[in-house]
């Protein structure tokens, strides 16, 4: 870790509660850790929805896969994967000083989570088009099965909700590199990108798990 | 780094005695003074006393609606409510009671004040973070009342599918106003293990941790591992009444056991949420008022862990005549019992600390041994139910309903107020006309026992909860219980009544008008702004009344101890210290 133990109690952000900066720092981090666990849990009543009804309808999930777009979805993966990597580069600047690193490693962080919601968009309106749509609008003829409706609505719920996750951090990320850009961030002080960073870890490999499990299964 | 002696981790530093004062002009009450200083604050202790006051108001809100209920229930039939009405009373008042009440009702408001005192720090971990919480609980709480006025629901607070999702009225927005409520507790969960974790002060190890800071972290774990689960529960029901997506409704290929498995996935930790907070409140009044160290620390601190531990893997047992497996059922119901194993080794400890103590029955302390005998039947009669052979017989009967308000009402209700009365004279500078407390105490506990000891009977012969109309043999029971229900809040009025009272007329509080040795009663009545004007350094645990008060009130000047290193560095033994008496 960067020489971040130096403890000023004078830098500006430094919040009066605490005793040096270095115990700002790990409490920071430390409930980032917690958040990110009810994240978990969160996205947990879901993957247990979703094996409740792969183990009932095995041939329905088979089937239904095949309307996914593999190479888009691969795509994603690779694209979220080097967001990861941009994000942890940033905070690694951070450490480093260099104050200019930061704020383009950010950019680019930002920038790649973009071109990721732009193919969940596309993703998705195709799927409208062909009538695919969640729970009791469902209209689509292509697939021999009666119960077609409920793989979709879990596509639809937890494509979504990560995708909301993906918003949020975009919008994170955003923040993140208004303040990089007016000079908040050096290796004294770089909590928020370190939390954020976290998060949006978590936010990738929540999509790591989501790829196979909707894409890949045959 | 100042000049400080103490960054060097030396075994010896030099600390000094800080004696609270009894009236200071200056309290964190005003200090900062104005509407928009209170709206905006980001102190603990104002925000506690925000919560409290919030909580308070919805108690009496859910309150009015159960004498609505019982007054109903007077007679067989139609008493002077309609049957739709009457739903939705009982469906509120539970929803109220939960989760605008009974959830936030320690940890957010009592353990919001408390517990950075009781650890020594400024303030808690995330100061923003917890004042966010209390304006979502705020905005959830609006949702549902919002709810209430356009449509109402009829669900009762457990919103079962696929009741939920095909009937009428206003469940997508209550759904989403307890969703918002949910994130509030979450955060207050966060916030708490991190100021746990991080904010101790120095000497403060975890076997010196209070126990109602043990209680509060046990509680906050559940918070954070459940409540999530709610959420996306409640986000499920709501995109169910959207979009139909089906996952919960059997004619579209879902499962409505599925929901029932989530949902107490999250409500009964959730009791957990509730009771467990005040079992620390009842360590620290029985410690300080048989003026004895807490039998069995370790035993009180690990058991509130092992309940928030088995209170994940026993939801089950809400589903014994649900359809699930039965193999599943005798497993759940075997895992129930174990839970009684924890809370017994609580209430032996408790009474093994009674022993040979020099015990002073004030208030606080009665309401605590009002506690006990409420609890003890509350419990005991959960063990009857966890039996599946005889819960089949007595689910939903008012026999359960009965078992819950023993346990919530006879057990959270008087530890939340033994917890109100014994931390009267910090929050607020007051002291209460005792007897006046003791006699609202005794009124309370009789009621109460009117209220639900009948409907055990009436359960176990054989009535349903929730139902309107009722059978005639049954009548002299229900009206039993409603004259209890006026009794219980006759009590509750009195409390209200003479605490308000206290904050005009009562007697000035001293800084530690109990002689407790636990932190928060070695500050300034009403506490400082900022809680301490020096650093506290501890070498005693809370409960050590065999040692001298002086040694609990040691500390480093201010402008020493500034920016000195790690706490956990800093190693304070009773042999190294240096006392400057004054």
């Amino acid at each position: 870790m960067a020489d971040h133990s130096s403890s000023t109690t004078h830098s500006r952000f430094f919040q009066h509660h605490f005793v040096d900066a270095d115990q700002q720092f790990e409490t920071a981090k430390m409930g980032m850790w917690i958040f990110l666990v009810t994240e978990i849990l969160m996205f947990g009543g879901l993957f247990a929805a979703y094996i409740v009804f792969r183990l009932w309808y095995p041939d329905l999930f088979t089937q239904a896969s095949t309307q996914l777009n593999t190479f888009w979805g691969g795509v994603n993966t690779v694209v979220l994967i080097g967001s990861s990597l941009t994000v942890a580069m940033a905070i690694k600047s951070a450490q480093l000083n260099q104050k200019k690193n930061i704020a383009i490693n950010l950019g680019i962080t930002l920038a790649l989570a973009a071109v990721f919601m732009v193919i969940k968009y596309f993703e998705w309106t195709h799927k409208f088009e062909l009538g695919i749509f969640p729970g009791q609008f469902y209209d689509f003829g292509g697939i021999e099965h009666e119960k077609a409706n409920v793989f979709f609505s879990l596509y639809y719920l937890m494509t979504g909700l990560h995708g909301i996750h993906v918003l949020i951090g975009m919008g994170l990320m955003g923040w993140l590199l208004w303040r990089s850009l007016k000079n908040h961030f050096d290796s004294e002080y770089y909590t928020p990108i370190e939390i954020t960073g976290l998060y949006w870890h978590l936010v990738d490999i929540i999509w790591i798990f989501l790829f196979p499990l909707f894409y890949l299964i045959e | 780094m100042d000049t400080a002696e103490s960054s060097s981790t030396s075994k010896k530093i030099q600390v000094q005695r800080f004696k609270p004062d009894d009236n200071p002009d200056k309290h964190y009450l005003n200090e900062e003074t104005g509407l928009w200083a209170w709206l905006t604050t980001v102190d603990h202790k104002k925000i506690g006393v925000m919560f409290l006051s919030a909580v308070t108001f919805f108690f009496f809100i859910g309150g009015i609606m159960a004498l609505l209920v019982r007054t109903e229930l007077w007679t067989p039939a139609k008493t002077f409510i309609e049957a739709n009405t009457y739903n939705q009373l009982f469906t509120l008042h539970g929803a109220i009671m939960v989760f605008l009440f009974l959830v936030p009702a320690v940890p957010a408001a009592l353990g919001n004040f408390i517990l950075p005192l009781q650890l020594g720090a400024k303030d808690v971990a995330f100061p923003k973070l917890n004042l966010l919480s209390f304006y979502l609980y705020l905005t959830g709480a609006f949702v549902a009342i919002f709810a209430i006025l356009n449509g109402g629901i009829d669900t009762g607070w457990t919103f079962y599918t696929p009741y939920s999702s095909t009937t009428g009225g206003a469940v997508t927005t209550m759904v989403f106003g307890v969703f918002i409520i949910g994130f509030s507790s979450i955060l207050t969960g966060v916030n708490f293990i991190t100021t746990i974790h991080k904010l101790r002060a120095p000497g403060l190890t975890w076997d010196k941790l209070s126990l109602f800071s043990w209680s509060l972290y046990a509680t906050s774990i559940i918070q954070i591992l459940a409540t999530p689960v709610l959420a996306i529960t409640l986000a499920l029901i709501g995109m169910e009444r959207i979009l139909g997506i089906g996952i919960f409704d059997p004619a579209m290929g879902g499962d409505p056991v599925l929901f029932q498995h989530f949902f107490w996935f999250y409500s009964h930790p959730a009791v957990y949420i509730m009771i467990v907070p005040g079992f620390g409140v009842v360590s620290e009044v029985i410690s300080t008022f048989s003026r004895k160290h807490i039998f069995g620390y370790w035993a009180i601190a690990l058991s509130s862990l092992a309940i928030a531990f088995i209170s994940f893997l026993v939801w089950g047992h809400h589903m014994f005549v649900s359809g699930q497996a039965s193999l599943a059922s005798m497993v759940f119901s075997f895992l129930t019992f174990l839970v009684g194993i924890p809370t017994g080794i609580k209430m032996f400890n408790w009474t093994a600390t009674l022993y040979k103590g020099s015990i002073d029955i004030k208030s606080p302390l009665l309401y605590i041994f009002g506690f006990f005998f409420l609890f003890l039947v509350g419990g005991l009669t959960g063990i009857v139910l966890a039996s599946i052979a005889l819960d089949v017989h007595l689910h939903d009967t008012y026999y359960v309903v009965a078992h819950f308000h023993f346990v919530m009402v006879g057990g959270m209700v008087m530890a939340l107020l033994a917890g109100v009365h014994y931390w009267w004279p910090k929050i607020t500078g007051r002291m209460y006309n005792e007897v006046m407390a003791k006699i609202a105490c005794g009124i309370i506990f009789v009621g109460f026992n009117v209220t639900f000891l009948p409907q055990f009977v009436m359960g176990s012969q054989g009535m349903p909860r929730r139902y309107f109309n009722y059978i005639e043999q049954f009548q002299p029971f229900h009206q039993v219980s409603t004259i209890g229900s006026y009794i219980l809040g006759l009590g509750f009025l009195m409390v209200f009544y003479y605490l308000v009272k206290s904050l005009f007329t009562g007697k000035k509080a001293t800084a530690n008008p109990w002689g407790s040795r636990a932190l928060e009663w070695q500050i300034n009545t009403r506490p400082p702004l900022h809680n301490f004007h020096h650093i506290p350094v501890i070498i005693n645990g809370p409960y050590d009344y065999h040692k001298p008060m002086e040694e609990f009130q040691l500390g480093l000047a201010e402008s020493t101890g500034d920016g000195h290193g790690q706490q956990s560095d800093i190693k304070v033994t009773s042999d190294g210290k240096e006392i400057n008496a004054e």
